[in-house]
């Protein structure tokens, strides 16, 4: 059975509420933050959630188009990927 | 973090910038439980086949894209070669069983669909012929399907009456799709030692030792190993074979989860991960790129066919460590109208057919989406054929001819096929004869290497 953990990228240009608008995203679908850290790659602003979704009816498309329209707004791209993506592309 | 921050933006970056995806996720669908006298029943038989084992195939892999975020490009099915299956019909040809197949795989949105196929390496069967024979209007009354033709292994030799037939095939096929500039043959393969496993159009089929039903999946990734080459200050060549490496390492591993993934959501067997770097015709998706940033001016100057060796050679131990179902063909493609870098080195007279038929005893198959003068005879392109097959038996290794003889092209000239098959400038074909030694026929023996038990 896989895990109902995601790696939630934000990458773009540094703004004010950035934080504060894509978490509230995340509180209204009951998706809770694990670890969260940020860089700057080549100049761009980059955020890095690790964040766990609630075991039982969480729709992963909603919460997904959900994120990526508030990322839009902000200007920003947000991603939504399942955790094992990045496992298992690193390590055996 | 949990996970490593560079990691993930690692990941990113390949998907997002370097064009790394899943090429295809490939169902493998076995229809020897379809034969039947009647050709009516048969295709019957296989439509509803075909279209209950991959009706969630689509819908599955779409949901899995999402979930991870990694780009599958293509869907594909692949079945038993219809030659085998359709050898019991009693109708004068099978071209109603290519758009039966078109069908389903219309049916079930799929992209392609191989296994409009015949084995004869050794020999032909009335079956066999009917196909062979089908293949030019098959291919030009459907879409989606994809033929292919083995007619030479290591084992058996190389049947040059096949190869000879062959050549007028490819011709007919050119000529009966002349308004799309010859598509027919881009959907036309013709193998030596053929794989039963590949998901990689347009020569995939479920081969006879290959179980009901399987998912096979094909990775790519050209950018992802170009841009890492690239970011190597003044490297040796043993550090490119380790950069290399590495890159098909993560890459694999990422269509083995795929590929486990989907297997396990349709009940399906996981058969095998093809590694291949396939390019597309983005700009630094390319496999002549990953050749140039080797330190070659061009891909084609001397020295290419080491390089494209080193390449090969170290996608393939990448593979062969991240997951213990590498199959199918894994290395490199090296097909000219999908591969910007590949045009622009023929453009530049830097890279000849003479050259790249050298190329193919080192990649992963052979003589790719070639455009040649739509007046290359027949026994010119079987010559070919048989030089190819020549390369892969005395090898050991799967090579291929998929070439299209552009009607009404000449040297210079374009043939323009959109999307992933791109577009490819017609190159020219050495003006001497080879009638007299194609029509010959018979077959050429097994080589010694053949002789193993």
């Amino acid at each position: 059975m896989i895990s109902n953990r995601f790696i939630i990228t934000v990458i773009g240009s540094d703004r004010v509420g950035i934080v504060a608008r894509t978490t509230t995203v995340m509180a209204n679908f009951n998706v809770n933050i694990v670890d969260i850290s940020q860089t700057i790659m080549q100049g761009i602003f980059t955020m890095i959630m690790l964040a766990e979704a609630p075991q039982e009816g969480f729709d992963l498309a909603a919460f997904q188009e959900g994120m990526a329209a508030e990322g839009k707004s902000l200007g920003v791209e947000v991603k939504v990927q399942h955790e094992d993506a990045f496992r298992y592309m690193h390590r055996i | 973090m949990l996970i490593n921050p560079n990691e993930i933006l690692e990941t990113i970056r390949m998907v997002r910038m370097e064009h790394l995806d899943i090429r295809t996720v490939t169902m493998g669908i076995s229809l020897r439980d379809c034969a039947h006298p009647d050709i009516r029943i048969f295709n019957e038989n296989i439509y509803k086949k075909i279209t209950s084992r991959a009706k969630d195939l689509v819908r599955t892999t779409n949901e899995i894209q999402n979930l991870y975020g990694i780009p599958i490009i293509n869907k594909r099915i692949s079945v038993t070669p219809i030659a085998i299956v359709a050898e019991s019909c009693g109708a004068p040809d099978f071209v109603s069983v290519a758009k039966t197949l078109d069908e389903a795989a219309k049916k079930v949105g799929v992209d392609f669909i191989g296994g409009f196929s015949a084995l004869v390496h050794k020999g032909t069967t009335p079956g066999d012929l009917k196909l062979i024979n089908s293949i030019p209007e098959a291919l030009a009354e459907t879409e989606k399907v994809c033929a292919s033709v083995n007619v030479a292994t290591t084992k058996a030799g190389i049947n040059m009456d096949a190869v000879g037939l062959m050549g007028e095939v490819i011709r007919k096929t050119a000529e009966l799709t002349a308004e799309r500039d010859g598509i027919g043959c881009a959907k036309l393969v013709v193998f030596a030692n053929a794989p039963e496993d590949n998901p990689f159009m347009a020569g995939a089929f479920h081969g006879i030792g290959e179980p009901e039903c399987a998912i096979n999946v094909g990775v790519s990734g050209p950018g992802a190993v170009n841009a890492a080459l690239r970011e190597l200050e003044r490297p040796n060549l043993t550090e490119i074979s380790e950069v290399i490496k590495k890159t098909a390492f993560k890459i694999t591993r990422m269509g083995e989860m795929i590929g486990r993934v989907v297997s396990e959501r349709l009940g399906v067997e996981f058969g095998i991960l093809d590694l291949s770097l396939a390019p597309t015709p983005v700009i630094g998706d390319s496999v002549a790129a990953i050749l140039e940033a080797m330190g070659l001016e061009r891909c084609g100057a001397h020295g290419t066919t080491a390089a494209l060796a080193l390449l090969n050679d170290a996608v393939k131990k990448g593979g062969a460590m991240a997951s213990s179902r590498v199959g199918g063909l894994s290395g490199a493609f090296i097909p000219v109208s999908e591969d910007a870098g590949m045009i622009r080195a023929v453009e530049d007279g830097a890279l000849s057919l003479d050259k790249l038929e050298a190329m193919t005893c080192v990649c992963s198959v052979g003589l790719d989406m070639i455009a040649v003068p739509g007046d290359t005879s027949a026994e010119t392109i079987a010559g070919i054929i048989a030089d190819e097959a020549a390369i892969g038996i005395s090898n050991q290794k799967t090579t291929a001819v998929r070439i299209i003889p552009a009607p009404g092209k000449k040297v210079g000239d374009y043939v323009e096929f959109g999307g992933l098959l791109g577009r490819a400038p017609v190159m020219p074909v050495n003006p001497f004869s080879s009638a007299l030694f194609v029509r010959r026929g018979g077959r050429i023996p097994a080589p010694i290497q053949s002789l193993r038990n």
